[in-house]
């Protein structure tokens, strides 16, 4: 009896202090849920984002004006009219998008060269926070560039018969150097990854600085450089305040750069512009439009991350 | 002969390769000294617009409102007053008196008031600060001839003032305080709700999550996330803040509704859609804080026999803290600038009244620099620069606080 309890009191002893498994915390899995909960947001916002947005658009096309097949042919977006094509918001998007990347690709990418392969530390801890400022200035201050200084250059370049006071040219340029430091940074950021033995080994060779760069770094790297490319793109149809500002105010269905048109970002904020009334078409409009643009720059982002993931270099 | 050619091609190529090389060299340089031009080009921009000679034609005279000698500029409160009165029907006299007594009125506001109600100053023309340096003789001339009544000023936009001022739509005597005032309102909402979610979706990511495919889901779409255009978000909140979640946001379940928003335009909800928008880049900064802590800092506290929340609480997060507070920083910048979806969720276009409470009306700084920007005349435009400044300025300090931050954080690991 008493040998017995002394067990139980040694045992429930060793229970107490050193029994080593784990016990049920309350409060530790209360948290832990709270912290999943939070986690598990983000995919809330996607899932909301594609359920608002198709909701609302599904009713915009189930509008007796709306049909399917004329979003796609017509080359006329009036809502007034009835006329809902998305050709012309298309092409404005895809002409500044392209003017944008004929700037921000190449010189994105010979900075980023530059700056990873030539430049000394002492030059590129200037060159960098310098490259920083110019991707946190608001993209409104770029729109406000673009009208009041790009524009005007343009037209004193081209005339001013020729170019119009909202033209996609301008609005483009300035989305370009927007861009220019995101493909930079993403850029030396591939390059950097490069190892330095497939470096050295290429100097060995007896490779100039530019044949080891273009020949080995670059390849090496070309998987983040697509990355970064097609972020670029993806960032450059989604930019909204340049092209609100500078690239025109209406719809139009044009493919000279120096004439305004309007951007699918560029329509969304016009429309929003004023108190927009519920169920209206053009409130239908929008959120169908925003479900185009959401579908264009996820596949785009999703391209990207596949890209990175199959075709990385992987060195031990 | 054979091995002649490779011989000879040998050398001949040494010399071409280099010349390649350096020709190289000069074009990736100038690309980044183009770089460099485009910055400095928008920053000159910018100034150029904010400074310059206006033509102001006045309706009264100044001068003739002069009592006893004393010109309007140094005359007293009282003195300013009673030219109101003078100068006013009794009726809107009345108004102002009633909008806010004088009693309370401070002198600038008063003299404020004698020059919009008054002096009435009507822009003729304005001129940028290169222009204004540069032709001075030739605008004086033209104002000379051109509006005979009026005179030329060399104006400086951006001042004290400028900031103090509640927004107005007089470029004169427009100010971007209201516009500070509904940023930081937003900008309060948008750290409520981005930081606490970041934060805890960071650690759960880090610390909790194991290898499986939804966590690996959660990883990818946050990466997702942040790269869709933030004119979406804009939607988003519109459908979910304003119009789904009105009573909330509108105020109307708490019994507050400000009379001058019967709808979720307001300042929480724009706050809550910014909060979505940087969540993704909270996320992933407080990511990157958690996983620069030590290894050994967790396993030393687990060997002294903590739990998994005990680690994470008091070791991990004491030390991610600095790297939270910087990623934080750079987020609430990325979300100050924000314009595009605050249009979208319902931007007030013309409010001079500063936002109150969080169910109020808002404009932000970008939203102002948007409105100015978006109006034809040359003032407008140099109210946008200025106003352009103020936003520069602050985003400016807020990044300096950050790498201070970082500086002082990676000196103390």
């Amino acid at each position: 009896m008493e040998e017995q309890k002394k067990m139980n009191f040694v045992s429930s002893f060793h229970n107490r202090s050193t029994n080593l498994r784990g016990q049920r915390r309350v409060g530790e899995m209360i948290i832990q849920g709270l912290l999943f909960l939070s986690g598990f947001v983000s995919i809330f916002i996607t899932l909301g984002i594609v359920y608002e947005l198709g909701k609302e658009a599904l009713l915009f096309f189930q509008m007796p004006e709306v049909s399917i097949l004329e979003s796609l042919t017509s080359i006329q977006w009036q809502p007034h009219t009835g006329n809902f094509g998305i050709w012309p918001l298309v092409t404005a998007t895809l002409m500044t998008t392209i003017i944008a990347m004929s700037i921000a690709i190449p010189l994105g990418l010979a900075v980023a060269i530059y700056l990873s392969e030539y430049a000394t530390p002492k030059a590129r801890n200037i060159l960098k926070p310098i490259l920083e400022v110019l991707a946190g200035v608001p993209t409104i201050v770029y729109g406000y560039f673009a009208l009041t200084f790009m524009t005007p250059l343009l037209r004193s370049i081209f005339g001013k018969d020729v170019v119009e006071i909202y033209n996609t040219a301008s609005a483009g340029l300035v989305m370009g150097i927007l861009i220019l430091p995101l493909i930079t940074s993403m850029t030396e950021d591939a390059l950097s990854a490069v190892p330095r033995s497939l470096k050295e080994a290429a100097y060995g060779m007896g490779g100039t600085r530019l044949e080891v760069a273009l020949q080995v770094i670059v390849p090496a790297a070309l998987s983040g450089i697509a990355a970064a490319i097609i972020i670029g793109i993806s960032r450059a149809i989604g930019e909204t305040m340049i092209v609100a500002v500078a690239a025109g105010a209406g719809p139009r269905f044009t493919l000279n750069p120096f004439k305004g048109a309007e951007t699918i970002t560029g329509h969304i904020v016009r429309i929003s512009g004023g108190d927009l009334s519920y169920d209206s078409i053009d409130y239908n409009s929008i959120f169908a439009l925003g479900l185009l643009l959401f579908i264009i720059t996820f596949t785009l982002n999703i391209i990207s991350q596949g890209i990175v993931r199959r075709f990385r270099e992987v060195y031990e | 002969m054979k091995e002649k050619i490779i011989h000879s091609d040998y050398n001949v190529n040494i010399k071409g390769r280099r010349r390649t090389g350096s020709i190289w060299r000069w074009i990736l340089q100038l690309s980044t000294i183009i770089g460099i031009i485009a910055l400095i080009t928008l920053l000159l921009n910018i100034i150029n617009g904010a400074f310059g000679y206006v033509a102001l034609e006045a309706k009264v005279d100044p001068a003739t409102l002069a009592v006893n000698g004393v010109p309007l500029e140094e005359q007293s409160k009282e003195q300013l007053i009673d030219v109101l009165r003078s100068n006013l029907s009794s009726g809107a006299f009345n108004k102002l008196e009633h909008d806010q007594p004088f009693a309370e009125r401070s002198r600038a506001n008063v003299y404020q008031l004698v020059i919009e109600r008054i002096v009435k100053y009507d822009i003729k023309a304005s001129w940028q600060l290169w222009d204004s340096l540069t032709r001075a003789s030739e605008i004086k001339a033209t104002v000379a001839q051109d509006y005979p009544n009026a005179q030329l000023r060399f104006i400086s936009w951006f001042t004290t003032d400028f900031v103090s001022r509640p927004q107005s739509s007089e470029a004169l005597t427009a100010g971007v305080r209201t516009a500070i005032l509904g940023s930081l309102w937003t900008i309060l909402f948008t750290v409520l709700l981005a930081f606490p979610l970041g934060v805890g979706a960071a650690i759960y990511l880090e610390e909790y999550a194991t290898d499986n495919w939804l966590n690996r889901l959660i990883r990818t779409n946050i990466n997702n996330l942040a790269g869709v255009p933030s004119i979406v978000y804009g939607i988003l909140g519109l459908a979910i803040f304003v119009r789904t979640l009105e009573p909330l946001t509108s105020g109307a379940i708490f019994g507050v509704v400000d009379p001058t928003t019967a709808n979720g335009r307001t300042v929480l909800a724009a706050g809550l859609t910014l909060g979505l928008l940087v969540l993704p880049i909270m996320i992933i900064n407080a990511q990157e804080a958690i996983r620069a802590v030590p290894q050994s800092l967790r396993k030393a506290s687990y060997g002294l026999g903590a739990t998994k929340w005990q680690t994470v609480w008091s070791h991990v997060l004491p030390n991610a803290l600095p790297g939270i507070l910087t990623g934080t920083i750079l987020a609430i910048s990325r979300a100050i600038g924000e314009t595009a979806p605050l249009v979208v969720v319902g931007a007030s276009t013309a409010i001079s009244f500063d936002p109150a409470s969080p169910f109020s009306k808002f404009t932000t700084l970008p939203i102002q620099i948007y409105q100015w920007t978006s109006r034809p005349q040359d003032e407008f435009r140099s109210l946008a620069a200025a106003a352009i400044l103020v936003l520069l300025i602050i985003l400016l300090s807020l990044n300096a606080s950050a790498i201070l931050f970082r500086n002082r954080f990676s000196r103390r690991l």
